[in-house]
């Protein structure tokens, strides 16, 4: 039964990439210096691992709810949101952590963290220029396009520090389009109806016990709100940062695209390199309505933790998105390298007749770094259909498990569904797993499940290296090889990135 | 003109096993075609993994001086961007992998070494094409994955086509003809043969002297129990074709 209620997230069909500029083939001679670009990268490091040094604005650790009752005030709430949060917290407390993940946890203290850390400021920003310039400095540092950087780079951005949204770039000019990408606090107060109508809808207060936490916690995050027949003309993004010790960060993403609308919003993710385990628990509703098509891509570099374990982000993301109307799409695409240990399933509920639901990842774990991910696809209405996509990469003595869910409900006449799930060992002490569920209750369904295991093996390093690739680059070229199905589906800024990370995080994973 | 290569009593053994090469003297100037043939499980393809650095060999004495220079002091990596250049005989499969991808990372690797500026896709697409035009040999290959799901030809073609791209010093071409149907092997050798130059040295290990017939080699060699045991000119392949190995192994005994 728990893995019913945990996990969250989706994904979209194969042909769902609106924008061609998006689709990139990641290993094409076309695709400048990547190679080049994995061994700068590979000297790295964690690179990410530094602090900024903000005054911060924090609650009291621990958690009750009066804990519950400051957040709501800090965020000058309305009376139904703080109800909303209060039951949830209820129903949070009379739930405990999910036990079902292949995942070695030490028990987490929830009355020892803090749950609201907000960098201090007077009032909320009215432009960049009044945000504090050590902020400015940090998503400099992490080389994210704020500001003017943004209308270079043609990516509007909303930044979440810790807890707090810090800045929205690009809003006039989506405001034209009349598309909402703000912060989600901001959401709560211009467009109260739009929140109060979706949220929750897709990922119920109780859905599951971090699902409940974040619910009753959550501090900000980022709303997106894309109109009838409207296309968005550029990729949105959220960057996410963990900054404070000792914090949890709970952020909640509400995404709507309204009829016909497009929309391609992409998510990273760094924390600063600290010896104690930091906490994550977000979640992400999608809400696709008829012939409505999103598009959710994610580059997941929590802090690992060292070449022991000690310290790194728990990872425990809720993410789902609802196919609500005939031929809604819903993609999601993921890169998961960074993290202890990462409990992720994106998922679609496929509820509109001929709705489409894909999911692409690669999940990466190196020195002692856990993950458990895959997805759920849940067929309801007719003629729908989804595509599963997984690579696992174990190094080290990390261990990779995927678990993923097909259900094709009664109703759901002439359903299909295609998993792949490749895993990829390096070296003697790593793991992988692989734990389809697969529940059908239509006998007109089909649904296929592949599945392999291999090793990287002496031969075809050698071959590269006789080439005269140095090692590390004949383990990125391997890797990214084994990866392209998925990378291929990531827009192109993402899929240099990713790309990079794997050679970081992989670094040192052979000779 | 001073020896490209010089293996003086080389011996070795696959790591914590039985020796298999006992004492290989051999000298190779640039320019020159050399044949080492000898029956199965002689050490010829020992011999060119011992070369190349494969893992899982130990070299347990003599040397190898290659341009002057130890060569068993470096890495595979190393040696290959110093222009050492090994055709499989069983070319691995890359999925996944472009193989023009691949090439171009390859080729900028090893002008990364030399200190030449590497070329980008346009200038790599220019060489790209007049290789396959010197070789006569089609661009079908080159948008697939690496080797994977090639024929046999064609992976031997695969092989040919990298070496031109990548233009070695010193191509070992490990059984190269081993499985080519006759008109596979017209190809592949017409390729050796337009890539024959006074600076570069080709090794052909084989066990047949059928390959020979197409690349006519300067100095054959015979190699039998880890030692080389006849060398001469070209006819010394077509005695040994009359004779076979079994002759030349009491000889050697």
């Amino acid at each position: 039964m728990g893995f019913d209620l945990a996990m969250p997230d989706l994904a979209m069909p194969e042909a769902a990439t609106p924008n061609p500029a998006v689709t990139v083939s990641a290993d094409s001679a076309e695709t400048p210096d990547t190679l080049e670009s994995f061994v700068s990268a590979a000297n790295e490091g964690y690179k990410y691992g530094f602090v900024t040094d903000i005054e911060a604005d924090e609650a009291e650790p621990g958690l009750t709810e009066d804990t519950v009752r400051f957040i709501s005030a800090k965020k000058g709430e309305p009376e139904w949101l703080l109800s909303w949060r209060l039951k949830a917290f209820q129903r949070w407390q009379q739930m405990s952590d999910p036990q079902w993940a292949k995942l070695k946890i030490a028990p987490i203290d929830f009355q020892g963290a803090c749950y609201y850390s907000a960098p201090k400021q007077n009032a909320g920003p009215k432009s960049l220029d009044e945000v504090d310039p050590e902020l400015l400095k940090t998503y400099e540092k992490l080389g994210i396009p704020l500001g003017e950087r943004a209308a270079l780079a043609g990516v509007a951005v909303d930044a979440v520090f810790d807890s707090v949204s810090v800045a929205t770039t690009y809003k006039e000019k989506l405001g034209e389009l009349g598309i909402i990408f703000c912060s989600f606090g901001e959401a709560v107060r211009e467009h109260g109806d739009l929140v109060r109508k979706y949220l929750g809808s897709v990922v119920p207060q109780g859905d599951n016990f971090f699902a409940a936490l974040n619910s009753a916690v959550f501090s900000d995050g980022s709303f997106v709100y894309v109109p009838p027949g409207v296309r968005c003309p550029m990729e949105l993004s959220t960057y996410f940062r963990i900054n404070a010790a000792k914090t949890g960060q709970f952020e909640r993403t509400l995404l709507i695209a309204d009829k016909g609308s497009h929309v391609s919003y992409l998510e990273g993710c760094t924390a600063p390199q600290r010896d104690e385990n930091q906490l994550h628990a977000a979640v992400v509703e999608l809400i696709a309505l008829e012939d409505a098509e999103i598009k959710y891509s994610t580059v997941q570099n929590w802090y690992p933790g060292d070449a022991e374990g000690r310290g790194g982000i728990y990872n425990f993301v809720t993410k789902r998105g609802a196919c609500r109307g005939d031929r809604a799409k819903i993609s999601w695409a993921q890169v998961e390298t960074g993290s202890a240990i990462t409990w992720k399933y994106p998922s679609c509920l496929l509820e509109g007749d001929h709705s489409v639901g894909a999911f692409y990842s690669v999940a990466i774990t190196n020195n002692r770094q856990q993950a458990d991910t895959g997805t759920k696809m849940i067929h309801i209405g007719r003629n729908t259909s989804s595509t599963v996509i997984s690579k696992g990469i174990s190094a080290g003595r990390g261990q990779n498990t995927y678990r993923g869910q097909i259900k094709v409900m009664p109703k759901a006449e002439d359903a299909r569904n295609f998993t792949q799930c490749d895993s990829l060992l390096i070296g003697k002490s790593c793991g992988a797993h692989t734990v389809p569920y697969i529940d059908v209750r239509n006998p007109t369904a089909r649904v296929e499940h592949e599945a392999t295991t291999s090793k990287i093996s002496e031969d075809q390093m050698f071959y590269c290296q006789q080439r005269g690739l140095p090692q590390e680059d004949a383990l990125s070229l391997i890797v990214n090889g084994f990866c392209k199905e998925v990378l291929k589906e990531l827009p192109m800024e993402f899929a240099v990135e990713a790309q990079k990370l794997l050679a970081v995080s992989l670094e040192g994973s052979v000779g | 003109m001073s020896n490209l290569l010089e293996i003086h009593d080389l011996r070795a053994r696959t790591l914590g096993g039985r020796d298999i090469l006992k004492g290989i003297n051999l000298t190779i100037a640039p320019g020159e075609v050399h044949a080492i043939m000898g029956p199965n499980g002689a050490g010829k393809s020992t011999l060119s993994s011992v070369l190349a650095g494969k893992p899982g060999y130990e070299v347990t004495g003599g040397s190898v001086l290659y341009q002057g220079r130890d060569l068993l002091a470096l890495p595979a990596d190393a040696r290959a961007r110093e222009g050492i250049f090994l055709a499989f005989q069983y070319p691995v499969e890359i999925p996944g992998v472009n193989n023009t991808y691949f090439l171009r990372a390859a080729l900028n690797a090893g002008r990364r070494h030399r200190g030449e500026p590497e070329l980008d896709a346009a200038q790599f697409l220019k060489a790209v094409k007049e290789k396959l035009k010197l070789l006569d040999i089609s661009s079908d290959l080159l948008q697939r994955p690496v080797n994977v799901g090639f024929s046999g030809g064609e992976k031997k073609r695969n092989e040919i086509f990298q070496m031109a791209m990548l233009e070695p010093r010193l191509a070992v071409l490990d059984e190269t003809d081993s499985g080519l149907d006759i008109d596979a092997l017209r190809v592949v050798s017409n390729g050796v043969n337009r890539l024959r130059d006074p600076q570069r040295a080709i090794v052909m290990i084989t066990h047949y002297q059928r390959l020979l017939d197409y690349i006519v080699p300067d100095h054959v060699h015979v190699l039998s129990d880890g030692r080389i045991v006849a060398s001469g000119d070209k006819t010394l392949a077509a005695t040994l074709e009359q004779t076979g190995y079994a002759h030349l192994d009491s000889a050697a005994a």
